[in-house]
């Protein structure tokens, strides 16, 4: 009787993930809710990070992925999808979590170093290979006849930093935040399509040819190069400043006391603060927060001046109120007859 | 000793209770808390969200590419059944296979696909530009995935009627010397109106709610080819529950009324006719 | 039955009218079912047949093939069975409300994707209405396989009934009276009689309801929660390969949905034909 259930649980472990991974106990398994353009990162960490807490505890832990926009999958988790972390886009994902259905406490942010974002990205420009249109900087993308391709601010968690990022330049050049929304309106009528997600709008740039330039995140545009022939058809141009994109990440407290999983969930994203986890993040092209593995990476991110959400705008909340909330600065854009 | 009674086939209380309990657990239930989270909202509120600019701008690209889609179709689809039950050509089986295709791809890859033809650099989207006709990223492209989707609806609806047309009619036609297109257009096209509305009907309620194949080849621009479905899920990626709801009411509300119409339709075109019989 | 049809003179469109609308009809199918069709098989082979079978073995890939069995094998019997109760309520008894009855059973086709699932979202999130009681009996839902059966289960609900109502309205019930006048029983009569009368639309109506549930994506994405190798349906596995550079990949799985359509499509020809032949009478007095 016995060896017979013993071979059963090994045969369900090897048929994989069929079922809930009730039948092992003594097994830990996570769930990571994240945001579209992590899956090359955190498939990385999760085998790494499996290994490490195998040989520091013995205990197997499987880890499982969700991804898709950064607002859609906090979503889910508020409605139920039990996430023992979630690594998503932007603090205001995550700030949702705590003021629908108190699934995480509104203090969150300072559990962890660095506003709770182990790594950081800012957003640069792709171009096609020879810069055919000459685009150097924030400036040259609201000349008439640029193609701009960015996905939609509304549904897309990148297209936020986007939106920031070009508001931020504006409102430092040219002074005030009237000329900034002046020079974001003029940016958005350069372009054609507002995919969905963040991949969607690469997916329009590098494969369906639209555009002259993708406002995309940093590892975004490094990954676009570094698949297929990207090297022979694109090229990176960095604006002479941009936004630091923080993306947090944090355990989600109510499905962790649920699962009993705390412990290994709160391992696993110190985990990525390690010089292990730093060095995964910054082979995957986001910008390492440890300044050990900085240094040893400096050529692969070039220094720009970098601003914060906090300082430009005042945090998420106030961000998310003025710009992207209905009847916000981007519905204005392309609210006629103003 | 009720089996008796003429008209008492069993399994009435049966059928009634499966059905009721099926469709209400099913259907009724969940779209009642559609109308259970939108009436959150007060009825100014409802109003002013269901009649934003986006939102008007959002249900004009819908109903006017849907309908579009329809008209093409209305063309299309008729002259497709007639082919194929009155023609005899090599390949007519699996013309007819294919034509249920839309109803078994999943509307992503159709999606896809019909992007990676249409858009710029792909084979058919070059063909067209060169032509100064853009497809992929524009309101035409919204009309072509919705082409694909709801082609079946009217080809489907029309090839059986067409099937059990009555010969002599025609044969009577001819006889009376009617030439073959005056017979098709005075004899055969009104028999087969019925039909055709259905289909039409049943293509456009569809097309009013598509998704999955639209969002990739639309371009998703504000007010120009950003279809209602986005909108609501846009509102819902910013929490806005009651928002979206109350905008899929409304989508709702249009195939419902469609679908309505239809039934209506085929109600006086059933008393019409067995009042023309009788 | 059409065959002698075709051969008088007077149902037969002359050549400058046969040819216009063949070539027509032709034009229209090979440029908006031949090449998004053969598009999809381009794109699967384009690495070659081994890249091809290698992504169908993967392990993801073989997780979400099982899950969409699944599902299918729950949702497409309940609909059967609701579709045979419907239509024998709708055809064999004339009762108050029928007309609305009919109309409810169509409603799910002009339910947009996006709001069936949001409407499961609705009721069974952890905002929605039976929220505290899921939760207090540990009842999953919504993001887990049950939300994903019911939402394939509501976009295919009136595949079935839609196929046998009228069928089951032209045949009329003659013969069921007569067996129950005979003394048999109700369930007797419905094995005996109805069934062998409604085999061939019983199994168009379940084959189109197949297609349906295998490739429904929309409200799918919306309860499923996209776990890789947990609850990722075939469709949704193709947008999840698409967005990670994997276009290979994503249109080999795509294919394969392709495919089982394409069987579905033959399977459907066969019962239609065979439909078409168990009931001759069926043209005469239409």
């Amino acid at each position: 009787m016995r060896r017979w259930s013993v071979s059963l649980l090994a045969a369900a472990l090897a048929a994989g993930a069929l079922c809930h991974a009730g039948t092992a106990r003594a097994d830990a398994s996570l769930l990571n809710v994240s945001y579209d353009p992590t899956r090359e990162l955190y498939r990385d960490v999760n085998a790494a990070f499996a290994a490490d807490w195998k040989q520091r505890t013995g205990e197997t832990v499987t880890i499982k992925q969700s991804h898709g926009g950064s607002g859609k999958q906090s979503r889910s988790v508020i409605d139920g999808l039990e996430a023992d972390v979630v690594t998503l886009a932007l603090a205001w994902d995550i700030d949702a979590l705590a003021a629908h259905g108190g699934l995480v406490p509104a203090d969150w942010q300072k559990r962890l170093p660095d506003n709770s974002a182990p790594y950081t990205s800012t957003i640069v420009f792709l171009v096609r290979k020879g810069n055919p249109k000459g685009i150097k900087d924030w400036e040259d993308l609201v000349k008439p006849g640029i193609g701009v391709i960015t996905p939609n601010p509304k549904t897309s968690g990148g297209a936020r930093w986007n939106y920031l990022a070009a508001w931020g330049y504006a409102a430092k050049k040219f002074g005030g935040d009237a000329a900034a929304k002046d020079f974001v309106g003029k940016l958005f009528k350069n372009v054609p399509v507002l995919d969905t997600g963040a991949r969607g709008a690469t997916t329009t740039f590098v494969e369906r040819g639209q555009g002259d330039v993708l406002l995309a995140w940093e590892n975004e545009a490094l990954l676009a190069l570094a698949e297929g022939d990207g090297k022979a058809r694109f090229e990176i141009v960095v604006p002479s400043v941009s936004i630091l994109a923080e993306p947090p990440v944090t355990v989600v407290d109510k499905v962790v006391d649920k699962h009993g999983t705390r412990k290994v969930a709160e391992a696993y994203l110190k985990f990525l603060y390690t010089p292990a986890g730093q060095e995964i993040a910054a082979k995957n092209g986001y910008r390492p927060r440890d300044a050990a593995v900085a240094t040893k990476v400096a050529a692969k991110f070039p220094a720009l001046p970098l601003f914060t959400v906090d300082e430009a705008f005042g945090g998420w909340q106030k961000a998310q109120a003025t710009h992207f909330a209905d009847g916000g600065t981007f519905d204005q854009i392309y609210t006629p007859g103003r | 000793m009720r089996a008796k009674h003429r008209h008492a086939l069993p399994g009435f209380g049966l059928t009634l209770g499966v059905c009721l309990a099926y469709l209400g657990l099913i259907v009724l239930l969940p779209l009642a808390a559609l109308a259970w989270k939108s009436a959150s909202l007060g009825a100014g509120e409802f109003w002013a969200i269901v009649t934003a600019p986006r939102a008007l701008a959002a249900y004009r690209v819908t109903f006017g590419c849907a309908a579009l889609a329809g008209l093409v179709n209305l063309v299309f689809g008729p002259l497709l059944a007639w082919v194929l039950v009155r023609y005899r050509f090599p390949g007519r089986t699996l013309v007819d296979a294919l034509v249920d295709l839309p109803f078994a791809l999943p509307t992503a890859v159709a999606g896809i696909t019909l992007t990676a033809l249409y858009a710029s650099n792909g084979p058919l989207g070059r063909a067209l530009e060169a032509h100064g006709w853009k497809i992929a990223y524009t309101p035409s492209g919204i009309t072509v995935a919705l082409v694909f989707v709801s082609l079946p609806f009217l080809v489907r609806s029309v090839q059986p009627v067409l099937e059990h047309l009555e010969p002599d009619v025609e044969e009577a036609a001819a006889t009376l010397g009617a030439g073959r297109l005056t017979t098709l257009w005075r004899v055969v096209l009104p028999t087969l109106w019925p039909a055709i509305l259905s289909g039409f009907a049943l293509a456009f309620a569809r097309a009013l709610g598509e998704y999955g194949s639209v969002i990739f080849i639309a371009g998703n621009m504000p007010m120009v080819s950003e279809i209602a479905p986005l909108l609501i899920t846009a509102k819902l990626d910013q929490y806005d529950y009651a928002g979206a709801t109350a905008i899929a009411l409304v989508l709702l509300a249009g195939s419902f009324a469609t679908l309505l119409a239809l039934n209506l339709l085929q109600l006086v075109t059933v008393r019409r006719r067995s009042a023309g019989s009788a | 039955m059409s065959a002698p049809r075709l051969a008088s003179n007077a149902l037969r469109d002359p050549w400058w009218l046969r040819l216009p609308l063949l070539m027509l009809a032709l034009a229209f199918v090979a440029l908006f079912l031949v090449l998004p069709l053969l598009a999809v098989f381009g794109y699967a082979f384009e690495k070659g047949v081994d890249f091809y079978f290698a992504s169908l073995v993967d392990e993801d890939a073989r997780a979400a093939i099982r899950l969409t069995l699944l599902v299918t094998a729950i949702a497409v019997p309940a609909n059967t069975l609701f579709g045979i109760a419907a239509a024998w309520l709708i055809t064999r008894f004339s009762f108050p409300g029928r007309g609305l009855l009919l109309s409810l059973i169509d409603l799910p086709f002009a339910v947009s994707p996006v709001i069936a699932g949001l409407i499961y979202v609705l009721l069974f999130g952890a905002q929605g209405l039976f929220a505290p009681w899921l939760a207090a009996h540990d009842v999953k839902i919504i993001f887990a396989v049950p939300g994903i059966v019911l939402a394939t289960i509501f976009v295919t609900f009136p595949f079935v009934a839609r196929e046998l109502i009228p069928l089951m309205q032209a045949q009329g019930s003659e013969q069921e009276q007569a067996a129950i006048t005979l003394g048999a029983g109700g369930f007797a009569m419905f094995w005996r009689v109805v069934l062998p009368k409604i085999g061939w639309g019983l199994g168009y109506g379940v084959i189109l309801c197949n297609a349906r549930a295998i490739g429904e994506f929309g409200a799918v994405s919306v309860v499923s929660g996209h776990i890789r190798g947990l609850t990722n349906t075939m469709p949704l596995h193709v947008e999840i390969l698409y967005n990670e550079y994997q276009r290979t990949a994503a249109f080999a799985v795509a294919s394969l949905l392709a495919l089982l359509a394409l069987a579905t499509l033959a399977l459907k020809q066969l019962v239609g034909w065979r439909m078409r032949r168990a009931t001759p009478a069926d043209g005469t007095h239409a």
